[in-house]
């Protein structure tokens, strides 16, 4: 109880250090933003200017490109679309002239709409037809503002909004676009850190894990973009009033990629890093005078250099934290005992059922007519030589597959076919036969990710860290640092996880499962890898696990462990159930000894 | 007009499908989709009127070095942008490398060769109208590429090790295949069709840099269309697509056209992400 209890408060002071930490640059930005018009002229409030309207649309687009590695290429679609909405709605040449401050907010609700069509595809389309397809989307408006004269004004154009005074001096403008990327960054920085950045982070490295903890990818996919479409049309709409007078030549594809590649030199799941970026990328053609017109090659050339050579980008850079050595002697020690004291939920009573399974794989029946039930908390292994269907019954399970005949229940519902995200409102969660981990993310973060669908703030909450937000996050935090805890890890909660060893990333694997409190765990060879001392002290926390109630099906090659730990073990063989019984009954069947164990 | 609506959108479909051969090419070799096949085919137009209209050069003679600056283009690709990513190939890695040479390429394109659409030399002056050599050349030169292709791939020993590279990586080299010099290979021949992509649709599309993109674009949406690696769908899918293309651009005007083409596209690849012939074959778990 002790070691519970004190962990929180230690964890808070160094919260608040971390928090302030993190912090401190982007003050310094703000800062020196504000300190900028008494030190320059003019000509700096315009590239001020600018670089401020940029980070309004690549905050948006950060969240979609750098967290949820969806690549958006053609996001100068938008700011033309909220560019062409605001001059549109404020000169009045369709509707009656509206006031700008009214134009901007119609305009970020087309741009959330068109954002949101731009971004279905991405929910069924792999990374380059994604490119593709927001590329198409980008040539499409360009024309469109080309050719629909009447409301664009074509080739000629349209004037941009005026803004009034006081907004209408150069640094009067300066300051209002400085305040909306203020405004930006907290708004995106909410969701970076809230479990709805979590989950984007997870779908995007992880995305069969993020599936098995209940994270549905449209929802979460639609949010960002439609929060980002609503971003980069007012950034639009601010980029027409600084250029006084739009033609569809002021959007070329360059914007596209200085926005894109802006996110990429910053790096993935930062947000430092790509305001840095931005502001690089705008100021750095304006230093260097010549380059002008060679700007978009030398993005292309950085771009390039960023793949090849530094993947992590600025934020890699920066993140000096994860440079420090990790101490090479370090061993699991998991504390089983704090178990019931992570444990909120009672466990259910209900039995996890499966009857007459069955699934081929073209001519291969890898699992054939199979009964299995797994109890609460009974530990129940599942053996058997390798292609005997073990993992594609955990898979039938959690919903990767669908049977072709038989039914999955839980009591007396039946578990809907084919989808593993429901999976973790039944209380069922797993692990994998390979670790999946997300390994630019802190060993903490991979624990809270299980407990995504506990939160209880929605999206818009989260955005502008209402108290209910703020809430979950504290619940998430605390409770993953209690599970890394009872796995014997908490010494390891802020190491990025691709920094791990193998055995940790097991263990974090079963922390991530027990966020869920779950009812039925499913473990995948939970011993491979590990060391003898490691698997008794697996056993030990699965005993544990099973002890507050959780029923577990355990696949495993480890004969020893199975059975040591298991209630009672089902031996498959080609799909079959060849054995099932006591560990006891098991160890001396024939045809089990013969098949399988050997001897 | 009808008659004007099959040649053009024919001939716009041919461009089309040899850009989209030009992808299949690079990515059956090194499973990997680049940017830059739409940018081989702009060259293909840009060189070809820089060697015969402002170097002055014979036809045959700049044509010739047309497809070999292509295959060169073509090679680059593949040391700069494709090899160094191709140990992370699930990390997609290649669509910003190819997306950045591919850049830098049309960037080039533009500062050298400006940015305003330039004359390309009527070549051989056959046939006026509907069957203007303008129409006709890119579907002819469409289907001379596939012939060869297919002579390629069916009767010579590189054709064949290019399928069985393509069929699996793997097996081919532990059959002792130089699975390195055949994607080498492979791009260069990729360059080489784009090229002829580019020349052959010269005096159609001009000698002009923004080509690129727009061809990457629309090459790109008939591989989308007949599945990946499959150059037949890329040519059935190119085709359509023209046809689709200036038949809307005739009846409705060019924005609705593209807007078309695009919603297509897209509600093509919702409903069938692998493609109208392709198969999918993915296990995630």
């Amino acid at each position: 109880m002790t070691a519970v209890t004190a962990t929180p408060v230690r964890s808070e002071t160094r919260d608040w250090r971390g928090i302030s930490l993190q912090l401190a640059p982007f003050l310094g930005i703000f800062a020196a933003a504000m300190i900028l018009p008494f030190v320059s002229n003019d000509y700096w409030a315009l590239i001020g200017t600018r670089a401020a309207i940029y980070w309004v649309l690549v905050s948006g687009l950060n969240l979609i490109v750098g967290f949820a590695g969806h690549l958006a290429i053609g996001y100068v679609a938008l700011l033309t679309l909220g560019a062409y909405t605001t001059s549109v709605l404020v000169a009045g040449n369709v509707t009656p002239p509206l006031n700008v401050f009214a134009a901007l907010p119609i305009a970020g609700a087309v741009g959330a709409a068109f954002g949101a069509i731009v971004g279905l595809p991405a929910l069924r389309l792999r990374t380059f037809y994604f490119a593709m397809s927001t590329l198409g989307f980008a040539t499409i408006v360009a024309q469109i503002a080309l050719a629909w004269q009447s409301v664009t004004g074509g080739g000629i154009g349209i004037a941009g909004p005026e803004f009034p005074a006081p907004f209408d001096t150069a640094w009067g403008y300066y300051y209002l676009c400085v305040a909306f990327a203020a405004v930006c960054t907290w708004l995106s920085a909410n969701i970076a850190h809230s479990r709805f950045g979590r989950a984007l982070i997870a779908i995007r490295d992880a995305e069969v894990a993020a599936e098995a903890t209940g994270i549905s990818k449209p929802r979460m996919l639609i949010a960002i973009f439609l929060f980002a479409g609503a971003l980069a049309a007012i950034a639009g709409g601010l980029f027409a009033s600084l250029q006084t007078y739009i033609t569809p030549d002021a959007f070329t594809f360059d914007l596209s990629v200085l926005f894109f590649i802006a996110i990429l030199i910053g790096g993935r799941g930062s947000i430092l890093g790509p305001m840095l970026g931005t502001i690089i990328l705008t100021v750095l053609p304006e230093v260097a005078a010549p380059l002008a017109a060679w700007s978009t090659f030398l993005y292309a050339v950085l771009l390039l250099v960023i793949v090849l050579v530094m993947p992590g980008g600025i934020a890699t850079l920066l993140d000096w934290r994860n440079r420090r050595p990790l101490a090479s002697n370090r061993a699991i020690v998991p504390r089983p005992a704090e178990l019931a004291e992570c444990f909120r939920k009672s466990a259910g009573d209900k039995t996890l059922k499966l009857r007459g399974v069955t699934l081929s794989f073209g001519n291969v029946r890898a699992i054939n007519n199979l009964d299995l039930g797994v109890k609460p908390g009974e530990i129940h292994g599942l053996i058997g030589p390798n292609g005997s269907g073990k993992t594609t019954t955990l898979n039938v399970i959690s919903g990767y597959y669908v049977a072709e005949a038989g039914t999955i229940g839980l009591g007396d519902r039946v578990l809907e076919p084919g989808m593993p995200t429901l999976r973790a409102q039944r209380g069922i969660a797993r692990t994998f036969q390979t670790p999946r981990i997300i390994g630019e993310a802190s060993a903490l973060q991979n624990v809270m990710i299980g407990g995504t669908i506990d939160g209880q703030a929605t999206f818009i909450e989260a955005l502008l860290a209402l108290p209910r937000s703020r809430r979950d996050e504290h619940m998430l935090t605390k409770k993953a640092r209690a599970l890394l805890g009872v796995v014997g890890l908490e010494a390891l909660a802020d190491v990025r996880a691709d920094r791990l060893q193998h055995s940790e990333l097991r263990f974090i694997e079963i922390a991530r499962a027990l966020m869920l409190e779950p009812g039925f765990l499913l473990l995948d060879e939970p011993a491979a890898g590990l060391s003898s001392d490691e698997i008794e002290r697996l056993a030990a926390l699965i005993r544990a696990i099973s002890r507050r109630g959780t029923g577990l099906l355990l696949v495993e090659h480890h004969a020893d462990l199975i059975f040591d730990i298991c209630d009672r073990v089902t031996v498959l063989n080609l799909g079959r159930i060849l054995a099932a019984g006591t560990p006891a009954d098991i160890r001396v069947h024939k045809e089990v000894v013969s098949a399988y164990l050997g001897g | 007009m009808f008659a004007s609506i099959i040649a053009s959108g024919l001939a716009a479909g041919a461009i089309y499908a040899l850009v989209g051969v030009t992808y299949n090419t690079m990515f059956s070799t090194s499973r990997v989709m680049s940017f830059t096949a739409g940018q081989l085919a702009m060259l293909g137009g840009v060189f070809g009127s820089m060697f015969t209209l402002k170097m002055g050069m014979p036809l045959l003679a700049g044509f010739l070095l047309t497809l070999i600056a292509c295959a060169i283009i073509g090679i680059v690709t593949e040391f700069v942008a494709v090899r160094p990513v191709l140990k992370s190939l699930d990390q997609h890695l290649y669509v910003l490398s190819t997306l950045a040479l591919a850049l830098m390429i049309q960037q080039v394109a533009a500062i050298k060769w400006g940015t305003e659409p330039q004359p390309f030399p009527r070549l051989i002056g056959w046939g006026s109208g509907v069957w203007d050599e303008k129409f006709w050349l890119p579907i002819a030169a469409c289907a001379i590429t596939i012939a060869g292709l297919e002579y390629l791939y069916r009767r010579t020993l590189v054709g064949r090790a290019f399928l069985a590279i393509a069929e699996d990586n793997f097996a081919a080299r532990a059959l002792g295949l130089p699975e390195r010099n055949l994607r080498v290979a492979s791009y260069a021949l990729a360059g080489i069709i784009g090229g002829v992509a580019g020349f052959s649709g010269g005096e159609l599309l001009l000698a002009f840099f923004a080509n690129g993109a727009l061809l990457n674009f629309y090459g790109f949406v008939p591989v989308a269309l007949g599945g990946l690696g499959n150059n037949r769908g890329a040519v059935i899918g190119g085709l359509a697509l023209g046809l689709f293309q200036q038949a809307a651009n005739f009846l409705v005007g060019g924005i609705f056209s593209s807007v078309a083409v695009f919603a297509l596209f897209i509600a093509v690849l919702l409903a069938r992400p692998q493609g109208l012939f392709g198969f999918s074959t993915a296990r995630r778990v």
